[in-house]
């Protein structure tokens, strides 16, 4: 039992890693990456409706008639996601503000339904918390090391909560200002895939 | 039967459970998502309107409702001794509701100023309204006679190129504003002394 409590809690960490290796969940991906913080802000808030929306939809998978599962599902995950958003608003306004819209959109995030659909509905919830934990773990390590390359690139700089920067590049450095527009994160997915598939290469 | 029945019974209680849930969430989160607002949002805007206060804008804010309508007032003493307030207003732009912070001059009845606070609109975009203070500053300086319309509506207020939707939802706060403060100015000289 610890052996797949362990097993499920460490796929989501490396060989099912969402955004790299499942290539699910781009949408908050692509957009938010800008800076490490706002990555790490994103694949919390992320984690914490994934771990309840797999507890809870597992706990409740032999209620859930299987015609209607998806509508059940959304609900579910709809609730955690408004709850983080209210959260967030009361705690972390300034995450908030910078995270923007893409807090509610987390309901239409691949990588929360698929876990529930491939996952939550068919395991026990100690499994399915594992699971989701682990997949969220991976999700904000992705979103970071996005993050990171981007903003180093992006910008020379590495903030993480609190306005000033713990790294700087020297000042010889000229930024290359595209990788914090909307193309540098299609090209920072793009490499760090390549990465990704050369290191998993058997 | 039985199948349908328990699907409608199923989904029936989740979505009621789900409602009152957050209704609780919501309930005990709501002072403080409104502080936060107040300090990130509001004051910063206020401080942009009065920089030279030489009261506490926002230590000194008193409610007035007025029918249906609960206005939270922000007054501002300036250092040459003239009174003014602030207060917002919302116009609908593309993302959402459009927040205006509006400072008037109680002696002569003109704009202080105006400042965009809480939006969901593009940046970049509409979100140039905010972050860049060169279209609302058109706003300071002028009398409540103004015409609150952009002028390709045949009003008196330049549009920002592209924001069309942002600058219109602007103008609505602002007319709004112009006509809430017409209607509350006796109410609000009474709050004041």
């Amino acid at each position: 039992m610890a052996q797949s409590i362990a097993k499920e809690f460490t796929k989501g960490l490396w060989a099912e890693i969402p955004p790299f290796r499942l290539v699910l969940g781009l949408c908050p991906t692509l957009a938010v990456t800008k800076s490490v913080e706002n990555g790490i802000g994103m694949g919390i808030a992320t984690t914490f409706v994934l771990v309840f929306s797999n507890l809870l939809i597992s706990l409740l998978r032999n209620v859930i008639p299987s015609k209607v599962r998806i509508a059940c599902y959304i609900v579910i995950i709809a609730t955690f996601v408004t709850i983080v958003e209210l959260l967030m608003q009361a705690y972390t306004y300034e995450l908030f503000l910078k995270l923007g819209i893409f807090i509610p959109l987390i309901v239409v995030n691949c990588i929360v339904l698929g876990r529930a659909e491939a996952f939550a509905g068919k395991n026990t919830p100690i499994l399915s918390v594992a699971d989701g934990l682990g997949m969220g773990i991976g999700f904000t390590l992705a979103l970071a090391s996005l993050g990171t390359v981007r903003e180093i690139l992006g910008n020379g700089t590495l903030t993480i909560w609190g306005g000033t920067p713990i790294f700087e590049m020297g000042a010889n450095f000229m930024p290359f200002k595209f990788m914090i527009e909307a193309p540098g994160a299609f090209i920072g997915l793009g490499l760090m895939l390549c990465m990704m598939n050369l290191i998993g290469k058997k | 039967m039985r199948e349908m029945i328990s699907m409608i019974v199923v989904l029936t209680v989740f979505t009621a459970v789900s409602g009152g849930l957050l209704a609780a969430v919501k309930s005990k989160t709501e002072l403080r998502i409104e502080n936060q607002v107040l300090k990130f949002q509001k004051a910063p805007a206020i401080k942009d309107l009065f920089p030279e206060a030489t009261n506490d804008p926002l230590a000194e804010r008193f409610t007035i409702k007025s029918g249906d309508i609960e206005l939270q007032i922000f007054p501002g003493k300036l250092a040459d001794g003239s009174k003014t307030v602030a207060f917002e207003t919302r116009g609908t732009g593309f993302g959402g509701a459009v927040g205006l912070m509006i400072g008037i001059n109680l002696d002569s009845d003109e704009i202080v100023g105006a400042r965009v606070t809480t939006h969901s609109e593009t940046p970049g975009i509409g979100a140039r309204a905010k972050d860049d203070p060169s279209f609302v500053s058109q706003f300071a300086g002028m009398s409540l006679d103004t015409n609150f319309a952009v002028k390709g509506d045949g009003g008196d207020i330049d549009a920002m190129s592209g924001a069309t939707v942002t600058s219109k939802a602007v103008c609505v706060a602002a007319a709004q504003a112009k006509k809430l403060y017409q209607s509350l100015k006796p109410e609000i000289l009474k709050q004041i002394k």
